[in-house]
């Protein structure tokens, strides 16, 4: 079943057109991907998506109710994790609960019972300045999860954390998407991270943001370690690098 | 390794040493008679005062604390309403920040008699004269903390379904108090100063009051004793508001608790 769609959607800045005509479905448990060049326009629709920014033309449903225009159905997550200096982890993560009345007692109730699965145990009471990044992003995505269960938008999440911490991310990520029947639609300018843990990856080209492909990677998962090392990986990347 | 001295002292220590060293200057300047004994009195001359002094002191104090008090608080009100009101309407921004400033250029000594001939000798002009004094460098602290919110943070709570409100509550508001708070120490200050002012253009009593009096019979060490006297409240003052703001950010001091 769809999950999340998008239909013809346009979108100008000042007479200059930033998308035009962007179509994409998210399919419950899929990891879809959107790769582009930058300024191509994927910020933007990922405001569009979470109704923070109206649409020119086109229409987003999410589980097939109209959402356009409507914010407080579908979070995101940036590159920079937004957490507040001055909540603790917890309190951080339970906003998204205490935004839709909660009781607060109640919501860190419901955060914390999620701190081990997202591999967050025993930080509930530190503040933000005092987890690393993998664990800061880790948390912003708790509360994305608490948010909205099923859909998280993520722009650009990873591309601050360092190579090593990145690509556990990654497996991490996968794993726990896994585990919570998580949908995800997310952006990247990273080629091997596109192709490593998408199930399809939009190919957008800029000035008008347009997609110009939809590429499907077949490989099953949980995808071996070496995959970026093998012939079919590379046939992807030389076929992404092609059209973009 | 040379052994650490204890934190405070390392940190203070330069500050204090030159303090010292001031202090033995004046009194050594004192003691020779290079200035003549009237006209500057000893520190320990100073001191004895501050002593002797210390009943009628500390009442004229409790006036002038009092004025200071009622003024900050009422300033610290009026000048978060003013922050929140131009900070959610611009019209309001742009109509009154300028006059705002500008309320700011007239000098103390200046409006303070016309707020006595206004309100008379009591308490009034002189609140008067502090919430003028002390609502602008909250109201400014607060607005750059508004403003200075970062948008993505807005539109991650707008996501969230959050409101005006909820993103007053939740961001604006908790993200602005180190602005609030360098402000606050501010007019914590003006406050004192600002009373002072007001107690010496009339009144019946406060240091400044005491201040005039002593100065018309040319009581130095009594002047010194009282001018010392004011900087200790305000510096108490602004130590306050220091530990309040530890209280109120905890994770704004967590390096130097490990
Ligand atoms: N609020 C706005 N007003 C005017 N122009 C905007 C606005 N937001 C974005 N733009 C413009 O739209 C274009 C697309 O921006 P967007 O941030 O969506 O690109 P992007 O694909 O996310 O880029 P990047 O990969 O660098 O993050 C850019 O040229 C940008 O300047
Ligand atoms: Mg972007």
């Amino acid at each position: 079943m769809e999950k999340l769609e998008v239909r013809h959607v346009s979108k100008a800045f000042d007479g200059r057109s930033v998308l035009e005509d962007v179509s994409l479905t998210l399919r419950e448990g899929e990891l879809v991907c959107l790769l582009g060049v930058s300024g191509g326009g994927k910020s933007t629709l990922f405001n569009i998506i979470s109704g923070l920014l109206k649409p020119d033309a086109g229409q987003v449903f999410l589980d097939g109710e109209e959402v356009t225009g409507k914010p407080g159905k579908i979070s995101y997550m940036l590159q920079k994790d937004l957490l507040l200096p001055y909540r603790t982890i917890v309190d951080n993560v339970a906003l998204p609960l205490l935004l839709r009345g909660v009781s607060k007692q109640e919501a860190r109730q419901q955060a914390s019972a999620l701190f081990e699965e997202f591999g967050l145990e025993g930080t509930q009471t530190l503040w933000p300045s005092q987890l690393s990044g993998g664990m800061r992003q880790r948390a912003a995505l708790l509360r994305t999860y608490l948010f909205s269960q099923n859909v998280a938008l993520l722009d650009e999440p990873f591309s601050a954390l360092d190579t090593l911490t990145k690509s556990a991310v990654h497996e991490w990520y996968l794993a726990v998407m896994e585990r919570i029947r998580l949908s995800t639609l997310f952006i990247t300018h990273d080629i091997d991270e596109a192709i490593l843990l998408s199930d399809r990856i939009y190919l957008l080209t800029g000035q008008p943001g347009r997609i110009c492909d939809e590429i499907r990677i077949t490989q099953p998962k949980p995808r071996p370690h070496d995959f970026n090392l093998t012939p079919e990986f590379l046939v992807y990347k030389r076929a992404i690098l092609e059209r973009l | 390794m040379t052994r650490k001295l204890p934190n405070t002292i390392r940190r203070n220590g330069p500050a204090l040493a030159a303090a010292a060293v001031l202090l033995a200057v004046w009194q050594a300047v004192c003691s020779v008679g290079l200035v003549p004994g009237y006209m500057l009195p000893s520190p320990i001359e100073v001191a004895s005062a501050l002593v002797k002094d210390w009943p009628a002191l500390w009442e004229n104090a409790q006036i002038t604390l009092q004025e200071a008090f009622y003024g900050l608080a009422l300033g610290v009100a009026i000048g978060f309403v003013f922050a929140v009101l131009m900070d959610a309407f611009d019209v309001l921004y742009r109509a009154f920040y300028p006059i705002l400033v500008i309320t700011q250029t007239i000098p103390t000594v200046a409006i303070a008699p016309l707020l006595v001939l206004w309100f008379g000798y009591e308490m009034t002009p002189k609140i008067i004269l502090i919430i003028l004094v002390t609502f602008f460098p909250v109201t400014v602290g607060l607005l750059d903390g508004f403003r200075a919110v970062d948008p993505d943070a807005v539109g991650l709570l707008r996501s969230m379904g959050a409101g005006r409100w909820q993103i007053f509550r939740y961001l604006k508001c908790p993200s602005a108090l180190p602005h609030f708070f360098s402000g606050l120490r501010i007019a914590a200050a003006y406050s004192v100063v600002g009373a002072v002012i007001s107690e010496w253009l009339g009144g019946f009593g406060g240091l400044g009051v005491y201040m005039t009096r002593v100065k018309k019979a040319y009581a130095f060490d009594k002047m010194f004793a009282v001018i010392i006297l004011i900087s200790v409240i305000s510096l108490a003052l602004m130590a306050l508001v220091e530990l309040a703001e530890r209280r109120c950010m905890p994770y704004r001091h967590l390096r130097e608790k490990s």
